[in-house]
């Protein structure tokens, strides 16, 4: 079945930042409507692996295809990505209304019309931050901010989604409003997700596949069967904070 | 004061001002939101060195500050890109460059330096049809950025990753707009004066910051209080017979504090 072609595609992947190679010889294939959680330690490579997939980042070798094509040829609009949370620039003036839009245009707006601020406030009801729709940026919370990127992000229906640690300050119940969320979206429209979470709780429960990642792929497949000891040991431990700790996961 | 308006020299400083005020407010927007600033005083004295080395040529000071100023501008992208330095600090070797080279050009030619005044305090009386022409064209050509490459300027100001993920050419984009920019400071330098440009540049867009709640209305209104301001500044240089770049930057001020106060008054009223 044609549905079952892979698209995306991570060949031979190796990426070198400045005198560091973050990232060395990472290949994986995903199917349509899958849902994949990257998980590893901090400074392991897995922001400049999901930027090596959008092309952000140029890999020095191997290559990122998505539905067959270089990503710099998709059509615009393919894939959403939600960046890791970072401190914003509180002087540029924006609502949250304009940031949700940029997501629909690809551009910044000079003006809304009624259409498309209506259909902004649509989905940023349904992400819970239909409070703030004309908020300004600066006087949001990081959890209200991190909704409103992730309105951002589904308002343009995308084929691919792309989430660098989406729970990152968002309270508990929000949080698992925001996992429902995702995994409806995955199952309603069949959107492929991809997601770096240090919730491996959340990996487990809610995606289909689980990479692990500490610069080399150190286990990518179903992700019920990912979280062994001996995994996370090779995963976490080299680190040098690792040691001593007793891994493997209470579900 | 209205037969002023009847003087052809009194009409092309207007007419330049005019333009030079939307001009200058319009990419001030993106030079206060990208925080670049510096870049504007540093093209500013590029430009002083430009103008110097026309007057010791004995040509049109424009035809060498326009390429002196875009070559500076250049540098410092190349080198931004390609060193680890700072751009800041960059500006201020380039910078001082400049203006070295610039004070050595006015030395050699001893009888121009009473026109290196108007230079770099502005003058109105000094304006000529090749200013004009550039500034009219410069306008039309903004009128244009506004419709093609104001949203993508805007957007990767907002955040360059996600411009980055849509696919925005952040990089020809951006030196696009830095070529805008020294084009728009050289042609200002009669008007405000090479001392004041960078002033010229922020003051209008750091006023409709303090009373916008989007990046389009900041844009409009940073645009209206550049064009008020410089009419008002050469009306009242003209009335006052004082160098215009100084009191359009006065004149900037003063409606910088009057914004600031009601501002403030806004706030308490809450
Ligand atoms: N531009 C860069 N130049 C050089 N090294 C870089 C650059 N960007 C990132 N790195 C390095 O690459 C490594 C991986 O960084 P990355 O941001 O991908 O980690 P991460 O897994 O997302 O970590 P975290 O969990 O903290 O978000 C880090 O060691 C980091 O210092
Ligand atoms: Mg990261």
């Amino acid at each position: 079945m044609s549905e079952q072609a892979n698209i995306l595609e991570v060949n031979n992947l190796n990426v070198v930042l400045g005198q560091n190679t973050v990232l060395e010889d990472i290949n994986f294939n995903l199917t349509k409507g899958a849902y994949l959680a990257i998980v590893g330690p901090n400074g392991s490579g897995k922001t400049t692996l999901m930027k090596t997939l959008i092309g952000l980042v140029k890999p020095n070798t191997g290559d990122v295809k998505m539905f067959g094509a270089n990503i710099d040829d998709l059509p615009p609009g393919t894939i959403s990505y939600v960046p890791q949370i970072k401190t914003m620039d509180k002087a540029f003036p924006a609502r949250a209304i304009d940031l949700v839009m940029s997501g629909i245009q690809r551009r910044w707006s000079f003006k809304i019309n009624s259409h498309d601020s209506d259909r902004v406030a649509t989905i940023m009801h349904e992400v819970g931050a239909g409070d703030f729709i004309y908020r300004p940026l600066a006087a949001l919370s990081g959890g209200e901010l991190q909704r409103v990127f992730l309105a951002r992000s589904l308002i343009r229906n995308p084929k691919i989604l792309l989430l660098d640690e989406p729970a990152t300050g968002i309270d508990l119940v929000c949080e698992l409003s925001i996992n429902k969320l995702i995994t409806e979206y995955n199952q309603k429209f069949g959107t492929t997700v991809i997601m770096i979470t240090h919730d491996w709780s959340a990996a487990y429960h809610h995606t289909n596949y689980v990479l692990l990642l500490n610069r080399r792929q150190v286990y990518y497949g179903e992700s019920k069967t990912a979280f062994t000891d001996e995994n996370l040991q090779l995963t976490f431990s080299h680190l040098g904070h690792g040691h001593g700790i007793k891994f493997g996961l209470k579900i | 004061m209205l037969e002023a308006l009847t003087y052809p020299f009194f009409q092309k400083a207007l007419t330049a001002g005019l333009l030079t005020g939307f001009t200058g407010s319009y990419y001030g927007v993106f030079v206060v939101q990208r925080k670049i600033s510096f870049i504007g005083s540093g093209l500013a004295h590029a430009a002083f060195g430009g103008v110097a080395l026309g007057l010791l040529l004995g040509i049109e000071p424009l035809l060498t500050a326009v390429p002196f100023t875009i070559l500076v501008a250049l540098a410092i992208v190349y080198l931004q890109k390609h060193t680890q330095l700072a751009a800041d600090a960059l500006i201020g070797v380039l910078f001082a460059l400049s203006v070295a080279l610039g004070i050595i050009f006015l030395a050699v030619k001893t009888q121009y330096t009473s026109d290196a005044y108007s230079y770099l305090f502005g003058s109105i009386l000094t304006v000529n049809d090749q200013e004009l022409i550039i500034a009219l064209l410069l306008s039309l050509v903004t009128v244009l950025t506004f419709f093609k490459l104001w949203a993508r300027w805007a957007y990767s100001t907002f955040d360059v990753e996600l411009a980055g993920a849509d696919k925005i050419p952040i990089e020809f984009d951006n030196i696009l707009l830095i070529l805008l920019i020294s084009v728009t400071i050289v042609i200002s330098i009669k008007i405000v004066g090479i001392i004041l440009i960078s002033a010229y540049l922020v003051i209008p867009p750091a006023s409709a910051r303090l009373i916008s709640s989007s990046f389009g209305s900041m844009t409009v209104i940073s645009v209206i209080i550049g064009m008020l301001s410089s009419m008002m500044g050469i009306i009242f240089s003209y009335i006052l017979d004082l160098p215009s770049g100084a009191i359009i930057v006065i004149t900037q001020t003063m409606i910088f504090f009057i914004i600031v106060l009601i501002s403030l008054i806004k706030k308490n009223k809450k």
